[in-house]
């Protein structure tokens, strides 16, 4: 399999050389094959979001490098990378344009990475388009293309959200807590649309979350960050297999030192 | 004049100061070249063209070199004024009169004065709204609103956001530019410190506009700054029937925005609802 993403040895540390100093990442390996559907949990402060933040390049790197299918990207900003990759905030609110309409925002992301010109915003043809991109969402959001996307619900703009990042297909697609502010049932509505838009395009994808159930649930593999570096890192079978007590016995066998009560093990 | 305010105010959520200069050099562009005799058209495209130049100026400033956009605005503003001293060969204020002026040739249609400066001011406010309202339909134009959005979202998608604040920055301005070449068109003279307090009436008008009417298409909003700004001179004139002094404009149109500003929020309970503010003040 080619290998999509790789981060070598990456470090960064906010606030350096005050009494704050905080090393997030302290060399943080990770290689990502191409249809890897990677979950990664870890405490709060384990540099999950980060790691995350730096992929997508809203954080400059510090140490390290990060290789997209073979190309370097550490020093790439946020606009150059968007070609390639694509991202799901953790706010629904992050990932939309809340004035504009439902399809005012999928044209945008129909265009990502791609020169804008003075042709039309949204054009005959693409209307069709993604009124049947919409209607496989199953959110009756097909006859609501002129709606402002203000008006939606916090699920419906985090699907809306999903599509936009899959429109144009991303070499990677980077979800980060998506479905943590939205209540338990939309929460499973838009993490199985989540899996059926990335096995329908084999995506690639990072998806960060606090949900243990989830990690476990969705993906090939699952990685658990602690204290800035890769602790625990499960493919195949060995994934396949888990079960929450399983994961938090290898975590505890990893880092050497008994869980605490921590925010990540609320299930 | 509103709808150039409106640009930076509303589509990119940035308070330009640059406006207060921008508008005084518009007048001071097209009255010069009236006077040298260039035809009136071109001689308000020009005032529009030194916006441009006033936006980008600005723009840069705010986005490469990081300046706060207020204080940018302001940097420009001040620069502004010698650039239009300048423009006016350090005349304070300069005379068209005689010369041929839009409005003239208007009233050469066999309209009196006062419906000429109506008519083609009205021409050219739809003209301007209608080239704006073709542009934000472009991709170029949605990448635009999407950035006074929400940036990051905007480069999460790959839209360089710096370029369209300066584009922003441009557009806004040339259109602050015109507003002032019109007016000094009207006026028969262009005035080095016309500029003072231009960007308040933008905003009122914005604001008035607003408050008027809710959730409009854009063009629908960019027609209803026209109807703000309006009513805006009508507030005012009711204001100056009550015997202010001249002296005391100034003061009396800064009180009269404080209370255009201040009367929305006593419904704010029952406007909240799918109200823009609401989703605005939780975005970061």
């Amino acid at each position: 399999m080619p290998e999509v993403l790789k981060i070598k040895n990456l470090h960064q540390t906010f606030e350096s050389g005050t009494v704050n100093e905080n090393r997030v990442l302290r060399g943080a390996n990770l290689d990502l094959e191409a249809g890897d559907f990677v979950t990664i949990i870890g405490s709060n402060g384990a540099g999950k979001s980060t790691l995350l933040n730096s992929i997508a390049g809203t954080i400059p790197v510090q140490e390290g490098q990060i290789i997209l299918n073979g190309t370097d990207i550490t020093k790439l900003p946020v606009t150059k990378r968007a070609k390639n990759i694509s991202r799901v905030f953790q706010d629904p609110k992050m990932g939309t344009a809340v004035r504009l309409t439902v399809e005012e925002n999928l044209a945008l992301a129909m265009k990502r990475g791609q020169r804008r010109g003075f042709r039309p915003g949204v054009k005959k043809q693409d209307r069709k388009f993604f009124k049947k991109q919409l209607a496989q969402l199953g959110l009756n959001l097909e006859n609501r293309l002129d709606t402002e996307i203000g008006l939606l619900s916090g699920g419906q703009r985090q699907a809306i959200t999903l599509l936009m990042a899959t429109l144009q297909r991303p070499d990677l697609i980077l979800l980060d807590e998506h479905t943590a502010a939205l209540d338990p049932k939309t929460s499973i509505t838009v993490m199985e649309l989540t899996e059926k838009l990335i096995n329908d395009q084999k995506l690639t994808a990072f998806m960060v979350t606090h949900n243990m159930e989830d990690a476990i649930r969705y993906g090939n593999r699952l990685i658990m960050l602690h204290q800035g570096k890769v602790a625990v890192n499960l493919a195949g079978e060995e994934k396949q297999s888990l079960t929450v007590p399983k994961l938090m016995e290898l975590f505890q066998k990893q880092v050497g030192a008994e869980v605490e009560d921590d925010a990540m093990l609320l299930v | 004049m509103a709808i150039g305010v409106y640009l930076t105010f509303r589509i990119l959520d940035l308070a330009d100061m640059t406006a207060e200069g921008s508008f005084p050099l518009g007048g001071a562009i097209a009255t010069m070249c009236l006077v040298k005799g260039v035809n009136p058209f071109i001689a308000t495209l020009a005032a529009f063209g030194g916006g441009l130049i006033a936006g980008l100026v600005t723009g840069v400033l705010n986005t490469k070199l990081r300046i706060p956009s207020l204080l940018a605005g302001i940097i420009t503003m001040t620069g502004l004024y010698s650039i239009t001293s300048r423009v006016m060969q350090n005349a304070a204020n300069v005379s068209l009169l005689g010369k041929e002026t839009i409005f003239s040739i208007a009233q050469k249609w066999g309209l009196s004065r006062n419906n000429a400066v109506i008519v083609m001011g009205l021409i050219i406010a739809l003209l301007v709204i209608a080239l704006l309202v073709i542009f934000f339909r472009t991709e170029i134009g949605l990448a635009m609103r999407a950035t006074g959005d929400n940036p990051q979202m905007s480069a999460a998608n790959g839209i360089k956001t710096e370029q369209m604040k300066i584009l922003g920055y441009m557009i806004s301005n040339g259109c602050i530019a015109l507003s002032g070449a019109l007016l000094a068109q009207n006026n028969g003279f262009a005035d080095l410190n016309s500029g003072v307090g231009t960007l308040v009436i933008g905003l009122a008008s914005i604001i008035i506009a607003e408050v008027l009417v809710r959730n409009l298409p854009i063009w629908g909003r960019l027609l209803t700054l026209v109807l703000g700004a309006i009513i805006y001179r009508l507030i005012l004139a009711l204001v100056f029937q009550m015997n202010v002094e001249p002296a005391d404009a100034k003061l009396a149109s800064a009180l009269v925005l404080v209370v255009c500003l201040v009367l929305p929020n006593f419904h704010l309970p029952r406007n909240l609802k799918g109200g823009k503010n609401h989703a605005r003040s939780t975005k970061d």
